[in-house]
């Protein structure tokens, strides 16, 4: 939808604020821009609705060159919020959220209806409408401000730290809004921060800034799993980088990956023998493709009396399992939910992988909150479970 | 309580030709005053580079003396009531021009950043959100501005322009306290009631919104 080519502003004294730009923006997409004060993420925002002209480059809007198009135009046909809300004092609610359909020449009856429509978008009651912005809060104040961006239905907004000035407790609310708001009206965003929480939580993409130059673009899941640099790491912040290592952490690689297992063939005396050697209460049964199969406990062979049978004949075969691929978190939930000592671990074909224990989980929990100073293979150790 | 029956029997007439006279005046210099220095003012914010300049013109204008403001103009345009009014049109820019032009220039950068990206035209920017958030601060300096041209109007006699100088400075002239009186008690209340007036007009011009915020309405 919006294509940046090549694009670079020099201001007036040589500063470079952006620097061979490229960047691409699929429709639908809530982008945002982030970075240090001075990065140019600002600048390179406003260059879509021609605050700021670029001095080299071109910025495509559907194919089209905006350089080539009537700017004033261009601008009511995109929305744009900015951090001090700049509601009009003089103007009504109404008045100011109807302000670019009456530019546009909308008739007053229209843009009644369509003030009124939008105020129930946020459920917001229509008697606002004909108040003035001062006798409302920041927070409503801003709502009123977006929901201005919105008047005229245009397809991309551009937002310039807009819940910057909030309180923590009203910018939350309104960003959980505001992105519930954009998923259901399908609009595109550019979205300037300098909150990496608040760019974390409402981006679909990621684009960090850096001296006029993009650092890194992705998903906020990927700048979190990969960042590209010590810059990025830096600017995401090592407690946030280590909560997020822990939250994207699949099982696969905490679990322990050589359980103690039996085949299910063998006779319960066996498997009585491999659990005394390996000093474990319960032993994962797999069958002759190492695919798994189910568990037998010491209990149950003791129940059982004939230790000639075969551990198939007596296994439990209704055991949850989990994949390697699954998020940690995910998984954790589960095992603290079914009160489970561990779960088989199997891969994409059922496999059995590995076993994924209490004492893993502890030492996740351990390594996020003391840091890796212990061994990190105790989760060998394996105190309960197979 | 006679001699004001006598004095309004004999000169009442007169006194209204005159207050006529220095109302004409007056409110000639003040329009030309507004229809120049607004725009004027309005346009100077958007030319940062001479704003001082102009400004420190106009401010120099201001320390004259009026009475050689007046004389000035005799050689140029005669005596009567048309150097009167340009002489002082000249003193009613001063206040006028600076006014719009803080007026305009305080307006919240935020406000323009918002209307510019919104999409309004440079003519809808100045009409639409500058003139009516400058409004108080315009509407001030043209009140003071009247208030000041009803004083200065006085002179206005010495060049033959009329006006209720006429009264003040042949009483003067004659050792009349009577007509002194008869000229400066009428000057004052044309003063205070045009206060009054443009205080009036001030607050009607001033958008509903800006007063409320304010806690004036």
């Amino acid at each position: 939808m919006l294509v940046f080519d090549n694009v670079s502003k020099v201001y007036a004294g040589g500063k470079r604020a952006v620097d061979h730009l490229n960047l691409e923006i699929e429709e639908g997409e809530f982008v945002c821009l982030i970075g240090p004060s001075g990065c140019g993420k600002t600048t390179t925002m406003k260059m879509i609705n021609r605050l700021v002209r670029p001095t080299e480059g071109k910025i495509l809007l559907n194919g089209e060159n905006l350089l080539d198009k009537n700017v004033v135009e261009l601008r009511r046909s995109i929305g744009y919020v900015i951090q001090q809300i700049g509601l009009f004092p003089h103007m009504t609610i109404r008045d100011n959220i109807a302000l670019v359909p009456r530019l546009k020449g909308m008739p007053a009856e229209e843009r009644n209806g369509r003030a009124e429509e939008l105020m129930e978008l946020v459920n917001m009651p229509k008697e606002f409408l004909d108040r003035y912005p001062h006798e409302l809060s920041g927070g409503q104040q801003q709502r009123i401000g977006v929901l201005r961006a919105l008047a005229s239905d245009p397809p991309l907004i551009l937002m310039d730290e807009p819940f910057g000035a909030l309180d923590p407790i009203t910018r939350d609310s309104l960003q959980a809004e505001f992105k519930h708001l954009q998923q259901t009206l399908g609009k595109t965003i550019i979205f300037v921060t300098h909150d990496m929480d608040e760019a974390l939580k409402l981006a679909d993409k990621v684009v960090i800034m850096r001296a006029g130059k993009i650092v890194q673009v992705g998903s906020p899941d990927e700048i979190l799993r990969n960042p590209a640099d010590e810059f990025v790491e830096d600017f995401i912040g090592k407690e946030r980088l280590a909560q997020a290592r822990q939250q994207l952490q699949t099982v696969g690689q905490i679990m322990n990956p050589d359980p103690v297992s039996v085949g299910m063939g063998e006779t319960l005396s066996q498997a009585v023998k491999i659990m005394r050697r390996r000093r474990v209460d319960s032993l994962l049964v797999t069958d002759g493709a190492g695919v798994f199969r189910g568990w037998v406990t010491v209990e149950m062979i003791e129940r059982h009396k004939n230790w000639d049978a075969a551990v198939a004949d007596i296994m439990e075969t209704d055991v949850p399992t989990v994949r390697a691929d699954t998020l940690l978190r995910d998984a954790t939930r589960n095992i603290l939910v079914r009160g489970l000592k561990y779960v088989p671990v199997v891969d994409d074909r059922k496999h059995l992988a590995g076993i994924l224990t209490r004492t893993s989980l502890v030492d996740v929990l351990y390594d996020s909150v003391w840091g890796d100073a212990e061994d990190e293979s105790s989760g060998m150790a394996d105190g309960e479970g197979a | 309580m006679d001699s004001i029956g006598n004095f309004f029997s004999e000169y009442g007439a007169l006194l209204f030709e005159k207050t006529w006279e220095h109302l004409f005046i007056s409110f000639a210099a003040l329009a030309l005053g507004v229809i120049v220095a607004v725009p004027l003012g309005i346009l100077l914010v958007r030319l940062p580079k001479i704003a001082g300049l102009i400004m420190g013109i106009a401010g120099v204008v201001q320390t004259f003396p009026s009475l050689a403001i007046l004389a000035f103009f005799i050689p140029l345009l005669g005596i009567g009531k048309v150097p009167a009014i340009v002489a002082l049109f000249l003193y009613s820019m001063l206040p006028i021009l600076r006014n719009t032009y803080i007026g305009v220039k305080n307006v919240d950068p935020n406000l323009l950043e918002a209307s510019r990206g919104m999409g309004m035209t440079a003519f809808q920017r100045t009409t639409r959100v500058e003139l009516p958030l400058a409004v108080p601060v315009i509407m001030a300096g043209i009140r003071m501005t009247a208030v000041y041209l009803i004083g200065w109007a006085t002179l206005a006699s010495f060049i033959g322009g009329g006006g209720l100088g006429d009264f003040i400075f042949d009483g003067l002239n004659l050792f009349r306290p009577d007509l002194i009186i008869g000229g400066a008690v009428p000057v004052t209340l044309l003063a205070i009631l045009l206060d009054w007036i443009l205080g009036k007009l001030e607050k009607a011009a001033t958008p509903l919104g800006i007063r409320l915020e304010r806690g004036e309405a």
